[in-house]
């Protein structure tokens, strides 16, 4: 474990006002900068808030398999908690991905969903797939397990993301031409704004993280607190909760030790 | 172990006829082709695999084995491999039953020219099958919803498997124009296959430390 | 069907036709507020959290005053001002 204690709101401050900056930056750039689309018009404004939400949920996800090997390899808790927290925070966006795709397709097609286009296909398998993580989380009672399932799931997972966005686009692509557009051949002024919010758009992925990191670590610290208080045995704090009971702080000490002698 | 498994299949091969009859009432139709052939054999053989996806792991779970193949001097990883491998052999066995009576039911192509494509698809797609059923059974049966994870955690990274496979198998379950399988599918296939292979291979040691 | 294909080849960036400002700028609109929306209830879901972690953290001080009442007065703040400056680092 850490020698000193881990805190996660550092330089938080910082990264908010580089974040609110570069939104600033890019929400001036989409309206005020960027051509007008030939094809689709006004409309094509969406592509620079959905893209940039795809992106970033995918590597995300990716992102949290990645923590997961860590924690695997490691074995500290924060390792951890940060893949939890981005995996949490990548499903939100994918969430936001499908709802603006969606947006999207409605007003170019009509319809609210479409086959042929793949990306919104593709995010909803791994939306389907993710929305696994926090049930399969909260369904295992010791904790310990709970983080090495969860990594588990988190690498797989991430493995499966560009493999199935990679299936799902090979499927698609002798059927309909893409719907939505490609972002290939942008004008550079379009290619910068594009740039542009997708950087916004990471910086408040970050931002949103480690704020989440930050209170979830607040609230442990809490209750260690109450915990020494109220006279109780030390329990480790480190571990995203289970919704499910917990074991009694005296009992799960003792019983990891043993199991690990035992192997 | 693997035996108990087996004792299954006929049960599941009940449970595959009796999917193709329900697909003939659902949808209307006495003979089935092309997209719509390998959709449903696909369909109905995922869902037989998940029903006995979920049988793998729990009687070891049960009855403490996994503890006695702990402490016996094995690389953990082999149990991996033991486990695939009967859900492979399972749904192969499946599959010799499954598979003529799509044929007699609802096929509406002849089977005989088209039976080397099929086996090395459905060889290819049983194999991903496996791999990822067992790595989700192991995931699953530590859980208190277990019946319910399982599947749902499957079903998703199946999505592939599903594609390439159907896709696969299309061209070759039509009247006319019989075509073999695109090699881009097969490729997907074997391509998912190793991916996760290696995955689940790895990463499998960390699901039994207790 | 045939005209859209045909655009479809045509153009290099996708079929969808233009449509003018009155009418996109209701989707475009839709899009922006779902991204200002979800940050704002995840504002609004922390400021929930943020209360009740103060009000758990007053709860403590109290407690922890009841268990060593022989600390003055003056050892409080100092560990008070201590808190609130970590959590602004």
């Amino acid at each position: 474990m850490a020698s000193r204690p881990v805190t996660y709101g550092r330089g938080l401050r910082t990264l908010s006002i580089c974040t609110v900056v570069a939104m600033a930056v890019a929400l001036g750039l989409v309206f005020f900068y960027a051509p007008l689309e030939a094809e689709q018009g006004f409309l094509q404004k969406i592509f620079y808030v959905h893209v940039p939400l795809a992106i970033v949920a995918l590597c995300g996800f990716v992102l949290g398999g990645l923590l997961a090997i860590q924690h695997l390899r490691t074995r500290e808790a924060r390792w951890d908690y940060r893949s939890y927290v981005v995996i949490h925070m990548s499903l939100i966006f994918a969430v936001g991905t499908l709802i603006t795709g969606s947006i999207w397709a409605k007003g170019s097609w009509g319809h609210w969903w479409v086959w042929s286009e793949p990306t919104l296909v593709s995010f909803l398998i791994v939306f389907l797939l993710y929305a696994t993580y926090q049930p399969l989380r909260f369904a295992i009672e010791d904790p310990e397990r709970q983080a090495r399932y969860a990594s588990v799931f988190a690498i797989t997972a991430g493995a499966f993301v560009p493999l199935n966005f990679i299936a799902v686009r090979l499927s698609t692509a002798y059927l309909h031409p893409r719907v939505l557009g490609s972002t290939s051949n942008l004008p550079s002024s379009m290619a910068l704004t594009f740039l542009v919010c997708v950087i916004a758009i990471a910086l408040l992925f970050a931002t949103l993280c480690k704020y989440e990191l930050t209170a979830k670590h607040t609230r442990a610290q809490v209750r260690a607190l109450r915990r020494r208080l109220a006279g109780e045995p030390a329990q480790s704090i480190t571990r995203p909760r289970s919704a499910a009971p917990t074991l009694q702080p005296v009992a799960s000490v003792p019983a990891r030790a043993t199991g690990r002698s035992a192997l | 172990m693997e035996l108990r498994t087996l004792e299954s299949v006929p049960g599941m091969s009940l449970f595959a006829v009796t999917t193709f009859v329900v697909f003939h009432f659902a949808l209307n139709r006495n003979s089935v082709e092309g997209d719509l052939a390998a959709g449903i054999l696909w369909v109905t053989l995922l869902f037989a695999a998940i029903l006995g996806v979920n049988r793998l792991f729990v009687a070891d779970a049960e009855e403490g084995g996994f503890d006695a193949f702990l402490l016996a001097p094995v690389d953990r990883s082999a149990m991996f491999l033991a486990k695939a491998l009967t859900l492979l052999a399972y749904l192969v066995v499946l599959e010799l039953v499954a598979v003529p009576a799509f044929a007699l039911l609802l096929l509406g192509a002849p089977l005989g020219p088209a039976l080397g494509g099929m086996i090395l698809t459905l060889a290819l797609g049983d194999v991903g099958v496996a791999v990822i059923g067992t790595l989700v059974a192991a995931l699953a049966v530590q859980t208190r919803a277990r019946d319910l994870l399982g599947p749902l955690l499957a079903l998703p990274l199946l999505v592939p498997i599903v594609i390439g496979g159907a896709r696969a198998l299309a061209p070759l379950l039509v009247q006319a124009h019989r075509a073999a399988p695109a090699a881009r599918w097969l490729l997907t296939l074997g391509l998912y296959d190793l991916v996760f292979g290696l995955i689940a291979y790895a990463v499998f040691d960390f699901l039994l430390e207790d | 069907m045939i005209v859209h294909a045909l655009l479809g080849a045509l153009s290099p960036t996708g079929e969808a036709p233009a449509l003018p400002l009155h009418t996109a700028g209701k989707y475009v609109a839709g899009a922006y507020v779902v991204l200002f929306a979800l940050v704002l209830i995840y504002v609004a879901i922390m400021a929930i959290r943020l209360s009740r972690i103060e009000g758990e953290l007053g709860e403590l001080l109290s407690m922890s005053e009841h268990a060593a009442p022989s600390s003055p007065e003056g050892e409080g703040e100092p560990v008070e001002d201590h808190e609130r400056e970590s959590t602004l680092a």
